[in-house]
This record gives structure tokens, sequence and C-alpha cells, in this order.
């Protein structure tokens, strides 16, 4: 690897991840009821396809993946399904979303698992159907099908990235897991390198996690095909885009993926669920979870089953500490806030952080942009965040787009240092979904307009033909109608006609 | 447990600056210049900057209050403070008080309020204020005092307190003893009337070692306050850098042509306000370009108008003319300048 390269702005933050990785990961259990959203991935949501009072086993599937892009959802302990309803979900919109409702029997009861061949021996195509059965998305917090990314779609992928880079102040789940189940992520690696037959993999690590760094680079000594990379830390180095510029100095080309590069950025937790889903048969029914922030007792991280309710964990660390205000679900940095606790876990959850009312940003405290233009310092997709901010204010869609708003990741940079306190990716992602919904608006209008134009002018086209087929009676009848000779003849034309006619307007409709 | 409904905005971790805060580097970044300002001129800068507070913060209520907004947070933000402070130290020391007044309740009721407030002015609000009386009363705006040094019997504070809010002056003094042309205004005049640049410095007091006897310490001043200010991160290299490179090149260019008929780049850089003008005003990040390039060329552009006016133009000083003018510019600067985006093959905009 050797040479680094380095991403325009980017800022550093206290991190705070001493916090919460001093204490070895703990096991939740099973919590008494569990809640799990078929709504969890990026797509459409899962089917449900159990019903009320059904008997479910551990890793029984419990929600059907319906599209493409989708991830089906599986029981996370053995018990009875007790009902299906709406429930407060783990998102920004806050929205109620369907939950299977499971009552756990205690037993912990896998459904059968076979094992399967070496994963070597198993086609690619096949692995990734495996992948896509295990409900399997990145577990990075973007929540994407796995599988999707793991087709290397003709392809000849020079890399499979895996990012560790954990770039977001107070989060060490994926820290946690570097240090303690190297092997499992190593596991994973073998399997997705095989699924996109990539030349190599690289473990790109921020260095501020030593211990993760050292437990993964006697590997790197064993497999020549392995590179664990120390990056320095600045957020957002994990952006996928960052990261590879980083490693590479290339940048992913706008509207397009990694893949245009011939790499593939996968999440180190997502590799290890890989490995359990391959190896181990085992679905996508637990991660590990960081609890904390300064509005938690004792901050710590949980391997947790998804679908149990956050305030489950909120107990295990100790509870809420009197002053503790929001409970985001994320890093500080991208994190949404969640009205309450009673919500369930998901795959996406990396980290539940209690905050003070000392981080208090709201409009008590917002203030006019003066332009001072730190956020076009700090941006790392070198956007000019003042203009999209003016632009976005004023619903001038035409400069947004000018200005390449669909560019910006919403890392949260340009708000951090803004002091004016303007939250700044808010605006960008109004932007973002009315420019959405105004295209869609024109696509349904050009549609509707194309549509018209096709009628009026098959209508057209019959009226000149019934024309033209009267003229030609009328002909006919003058020209000889003693001739019974002409008379039939005449009768034969005008059947092929209307036989034509008939055919072509078959053809139109 | 549930949390409150409303809403709370990201990042969640606590803020690291302020408007306030930045506005009140920028004043305590002046406070070098302000005190040199006093011990070479006397009090009179002061009266200034105490009458067009008082003006600022007035104004400012009102002009708010009428709009229905909040007035503390407001006036707690210190925009009109550093607007005060930076017309009052362009105004002669010892202005009258209602020269002042005028000035600043433009600045910031019609440059500033009116076009919605902080943020929202596409000019510099100080600089549109002190045009307005400079174009209004230019008699009152070319008396400046003498430096102490050069002066017979300097006012006391109460007494420059006194002259500005009644006109009257102490006995001992007369008003052609407090009004002197500036270095900047001589050497124009002079220079117009074909004398050669020896001739106009040579035992003239005023001329100091470079550029004016006491305010090229002032500039100096400015100058430290200034870079204490990149320093603190608060404002950006670019525009003092190409403002006094440009001046800088410009003036050398044509002291290199004609020694005796231009004035020396060091005069240029430390004479009237350039310093003044290149960190703290041109600076106003509101009306100033924004682009990284955009602020490179904002800058060349005031140094070069700055550098046009003095020589040829109808003014002694022309910071707050290039600077208006170089206003104008700064939202096709910056719509033209805009920085290829990670990803984007070519910046077509």
């Amino acid at each position: 690897m050797g040479r680094l390269f380095n991403f325009p702005g980017g800022i550093h933050l206290e991190e705070h991840k001493s916090v919460s990785n001093g204490t070895a990961v703990r096991k939740s259990g099973i919590p008494a009821r569990l809640f799990v959203p078929l709504d969890q991935h990026i797509g459409p949501a899962a089917e449900c396809i159990v019903s009320k009072g059904e008997k479910v086993l551990k890793g029984q599937t419990i929600g059907s993946a319906t599209e493409y892009i989708s991830a089906p959802v599986h029981a996370p302990t053995s018990g009875t399904v007790i009902d299906i309803q709406k429930f407060p979900a783990a998102h920004a919109s806050a929205l109620p979303s369907d939950v299977v409702i499971i009552e756990p029997d205690g037993k912990d009861e896998w459904q059968t698992r076979t094992p399967l061949n070496n994963y070597r021996d198993i086609d690619p195509s096949e692995l990734r159907n495996i992948v896509r059965g295990a409900g399997i998305v990145g577990l990075g917090g973007a929540a994407f099908p796995t599988f999707v990314k793991l087709n290397p779609v003709g392809h000849d992928i020079k890399a499979l990235i895996l990012n560790g880079a954990e770039c977001e102040p107070w989060i060490t789940c994926d820290d946690m897991l570097m240090r303690t189940r190297h092997g499992d992520i190593i596991e994973g690696a073998r399997v997705m390198r095989h699924a996109l037959q990539a030349a190599r993999v690289i473990i790109a690590i921020e260095d501020n996690k030593p211990q993760a760094i050292s437990a993964l680079k006697p590997y790197a000594d064993k497999y020549e095909w392995l590179t664990v990379q120390e990056i320095p830390t600045r957020y957002p180095t994990g952006g996928e885009k960052q990261l590879i510029r980083i490693l590479t100095g290339q940048d992913v080309p706008s509207h397009g993926l990694p893949l245009d590069l011939d790499l593939v950025v996968q999440n180190v937790a997502t590799a290890a669920a890989v490995h359990h889903a391959i190896n181990e048969m085992q679905p996508l029914i637990s991660r590990i979870i960081t609890v904390t922030g300064p509005g938690v007792k004792s901050p710590c991280n949980i391997e947790a089953l998804i679908g149990t309710p956050m305030s489950d964990l909120i107990d295990m660390a100790g509870g809420y500490t009197r002053d503790a205000d929001r409970l985001i679900m994320g890093g500080p940095m991208m994190g949404i806030t969640l009205k309450t606790d009673v919500t369930p876990v998901i795959k996406a959850t990396n980290c539940l952080l209690v905050q003070t009312p000392d981080a208090k940003r709201d409009a008590t405290t917002t203030r006019a942009c003066i332009r001072c233009g730190e956020c076009v310092k700090v941006c790392p997709m070198r956007l000019l965040p003042q203009q999209l901010y003016w632009y976005s204010r004023s619903r001038n869609f035409d400069q947004l787009q000018r200005h390449h708003l669909f560019d910006c990741i919403e890392c949260g940079c340009c708000a951090e240092v803004c002091p004016s306190h303007i939250p700044l990716v808010q605006y960008y992602r109004f932007g973002k979904s009315e420019i959405w919904k105004k295209e869609q608006e024109t696509l349904k209008a050009d549609r509707a307009r194309m549509r018209t134009e096709a009628r009026l002018e098959r209508e057209e086209r019959i009226k000149a033909e019934r024309k033209a087929r009267h003229a030609r009676a009328k002909a006919a009848k003058a020209a000889g109608s003693d001739s019974k000779q002409t008379e039939i003849k005449a009768a034969v034309a005008r059947a092929k006609a209307r036989k034509a006619e008939q055919k072509s307007a078959t053809e139109d409709a | 447990m549930d949390f409150d409904q409303h809403q709370h905005y990201s990042p969640h971790i606590p803020a690291s600056s302020t408007v306030s805060n930045v506005m009140l580097k920028v004043v305590l970044a002046l406070v070098p210049g302000i005190i040199t300002y006093i011990a070479f001129f006397g009090w009179g800068v002061l009266v200034n900057i105490i009458i067009a507070g008082i003006a600022a913060l007035g104004s400012e209520a009102v002009a708010v209050a009428l709009r229905r907004q909040p007035v503390a947070p407001t006036l707690m933000d210190g925009s009109a403070l550093v607007t005060a402070i930076l017309l009052a130290l362009a105004l002669p020391p010892h202005s009258a008080w209602w020269l002042i007044v005028v000035g600043t309740t433009f600045a910031i009721i019609i440059a500033k309020q009116l076009y919605g407030g902080l943020g929202y002015n596409p000019f510099n609000p100080a600089m549109a204020g002190y045009v307005v009386v400079l174009i209004s009363f230019p008699l009152e705006m070319t008396r400046w005092n003498p430096p102490l040094s050069l002066a017979d019997a300097p006012m006391s504070l109460l007494e420059s307190f006194q002259y500005s809010l009644t006109g009257i002056l102490p006995e001992r003094l007369d008003l052609d003893m407090i009004s002197l042309a500036t270095p900047l205004d001589v050497m124009r005049t002079q220079l117009d009337l074909g004398n050669s640049l020896d001739t106009i410095t040579t035992g003239n007091g005023i001329f100091g070692i470079v550029a004016g006897t006491g305010s090229e310490w002032v500039s100096l001043a400015f100058l430290a306050g200034g870079l204490w200010l990149l320093f603190e991160r608060i404002i950006d290299w670019r525009i003092p850098a190409s403002l006094l490179a440009s001046l800088l090149l410009l003036s050398g260019l044509f002291s290199l042509i004609d020694s005796s008929n231009f004035a020396s780049p060091a005069f240029h850089l430390f004479a009237g306000a350039t310093m003044l003008g290149a960190f703290f005003i041109a600076t106003d990040p509101v009306s100033a370009s924004t682009t990284p390039v955009g602020r490179l060329i904002f800058g060349a552009g005031c140094g070069i108008l700055i550098y046009v006016i003095r020589t040829w133009g109808g003014y002694p000083d022309g910071i707050a003319f290039s600077v208006l003018l170089m206003n104008m510019a700064a939202p096709l600067i910056d719509y033209y300048t805009q920085p290829r985006v990670i990803g984007q093959q070519k910046n077509r905009s």
C-alpha cells in the first residue's frame, strides 16, 4: 500500500471513544418481548410471512424481501408471534412502521441448519443468494443490502476495502469487534473476496484504534492478499468516498459508485456477519451496539438481538443520568434523534448516544449566516455549503443542482463549524427531497403528455383514412356501377381496407 | 422514557464557536490599533467610537424592534458594534456628533437592516455609512487633527467630548490648529501640482518615517491585530494577502518606472487605512467573496482599485470605494469561481 492520499476539508473532533471501549462487549440476553421491524434497510420493507399466534424458531424468516433491493428479516430467538402492529420506528421520519412482536419462549431453539460446503466450492452467485437470504445489510449505519455490493457486475475488482475507520465520535462498536472478533472479520473477508473475485482486501482503520490495528496486523503477515492500513484520524475518513480517496487518491465519479473504480467498500461488521451466514448458517439477528454519552451512567458495548427495545440497553448501561436530554441513534454527527426509547434496535443501530443540554443547537441558538466561509474550508466534497444553504432557503432548485447539491454526503462538518448554528444538513435534505419530488412530477407529466399526443395522432390518422375510403368508394361508384366485375373488385378492396384498418387499430391499442 | 418533541439539530456536540465570539475577537483585534491611535492622535478617536457605538446599538435596536424580531440576541451578536468601531476609525477624530450619527444610522438601518439584517447586506455597512458622509459633508471629512507631536495644545478627553457634542473649542485653540490634511491628501495634491516626491516629503513633519507620523504606527498595530485574527482563524488569509500584494505590486511597478512622481510601496502600505482595510474591512465575510479563488480575486480587485483611486481618482484614500465596488462584484465572482467538486469531471457552472 504505502502511500496515502488526502481529502480536502474534514475536521478533528473530540473522540470520547475511551468512555465506552474500556470494558468487554456484554451480551444483552433475551428480552421479555422482541419488536422486530420489517423495514430495517434501504429498499421496500420486507413482507410479513408469519401470522399472529404462530410459533417461530430462532433464525426463521419472518419477513421476506419483496424486491431486488430489499432484505428479509428473521426471528432473533424462538417464541410466539403475539402481534403484528405499527410501532415507533428508528427512523428520522419517526413514522410508525410494522413490527412483528415475538414473545420468547426462553429455549432459544434454532431452526434446522444444514451445513454448507466450504465457501471456496460455492459459486459466487450462490454465495450472494445465501448472504441475501441471511438478511445482511451494511452495518456501518446505511443498511444497504450487502449482496448487491457483492456482485462485481463484470468489473475486475482490484480491491475490497473493509471500512474500520469508525470516524464518528463516541462510537466504538467496530473498534470492539476488531479487537475481540478479528477472526470473524478475516473469515468474512475471505468469503467476500471469493464472491467478488477481488484481487486484494484492505482493512482501513483510523490510527486512534491501536489495539484494533495490532489485533488485525498479524493476519496481514499471514495472507499476501490482505493489507491492514492505518489511516489518520480525521472526520469523515469513514465516508466511502473519502476512504477511497485516502487509500487510492482516486475520486468516485459524481452519481457513480466505487465499482466504477473497480473497488467495493464494506463495513468490518458486515464482513463478520457474512462469516456467520456462510460458515455458521446464522442470519443477521444480532449486532454490537455502543450505548454511550454523558447521559448514561455506565457506557459500554452490548451485543443485542435485533428488536430489543432501546430502553433495555439503556438499563444495561446503568440507566439515564439526571440531565439526559436526548436520545440519538448513530453518532453525534450524522445520527438521528428519537422521540422515545421504546423504539427497538435495528440492523443499522450502531450506537445509542444520550446527550445532555450543553450540546444544544436548536432554533433558539440559530443566527443568520454571516458567510464566514468556515463551512467551505471543512467540506470534504469541496462544495460551497453557504451557497447551498442560500439556495435551499430560497427554493432555487436550479442553482442547487448547479452547485452540485447531490454530491453532498451529509457528513455535517459544515454544521459543526457554523458559528451561526444553522442546521445546514437539514436544509440540504429538504432541497434534495424537493428536487426528487419535482422530478417525479415532471416524469409523470411527461408520460401523460406523451400519451395524449399519441392518442391525438391516432385519432387524426383514423379520420384521414376514413375520408380516403369514402372518396375511393364514391369514385368507384361513379366509374362503373353497371359492371359487375368492378363491383366485385370494389367489394374485395373494401374488405381488404377494413381488415388493414382493424389491424392497425389493434396495433395502436 | 420519552424525549422532548422539539427538533434538535445535528451535530449533537457542544458548539465550538458562535457569531458573538467571532465579533468579540474582531473587536479585541482592533484594540491595539485604537490604543496606538489614541497615543499618537489624542482622544478624538475614542469619542468617535463611543458616539458611533451608542448610535449603532440604538438604531439596530429600533430597526430590529420595528421588524418584530427579538432585540437582545441581535444586539448580542456584536456585529453592530464592529460596524460602529470601523466607521468611527474611518472618520476624522473630533468629528461632530451628528456626522457620526448620520453615518452610523445609515450604515445600520439602510445598509444593513433594510436588506434583512446581518448576513443579508450586499455592501459593507461601515463603508456604506462612511461614503454617505464623505459625499454629503466633504468639508468636515477633511478636518483631520495633527499627530500630538505636531500639535500645540492637545485636547483632553473632556474637551474632545465637548467639541464633538457642541462644536465649541477650548479657548486656547482654533479650528486651524486642529485640522490638517492627511499625508495621503498632501501627497495627492502636491503630486497633482507637479511637485516631485522629494520636495513634498522633505521637511514636512507629517510624513514620518515611511508613511505618516503616528499613522504608520497605527497601521502597524492594525497589522498586528489582523495577524492575530489570522492566527485565531477568524479571517482567511486570502483577502488581506491578495489586497496587500496587488497594492505592493502596482505601487512598486509605478515607483520603479518613475520614483519621483509615484509614492513608494511602503507609503501605500502604511498610509491611510490600508492595513485596517486589508484585515478588517475587506474581510467582512457577509459582503465579500466566499470561494477560495474568489477571495483572491476580491482582495486583488480591492488592492488595484485602492491604488487607482489614490493615484488618479478624486479622493485621497480609496478603501471605502474599492471595497464597495468589489462588494458589487462578489456574487458574480463567487458564481464563476466555484471549486471543482470531488467526483465532478470538469467544473461546468
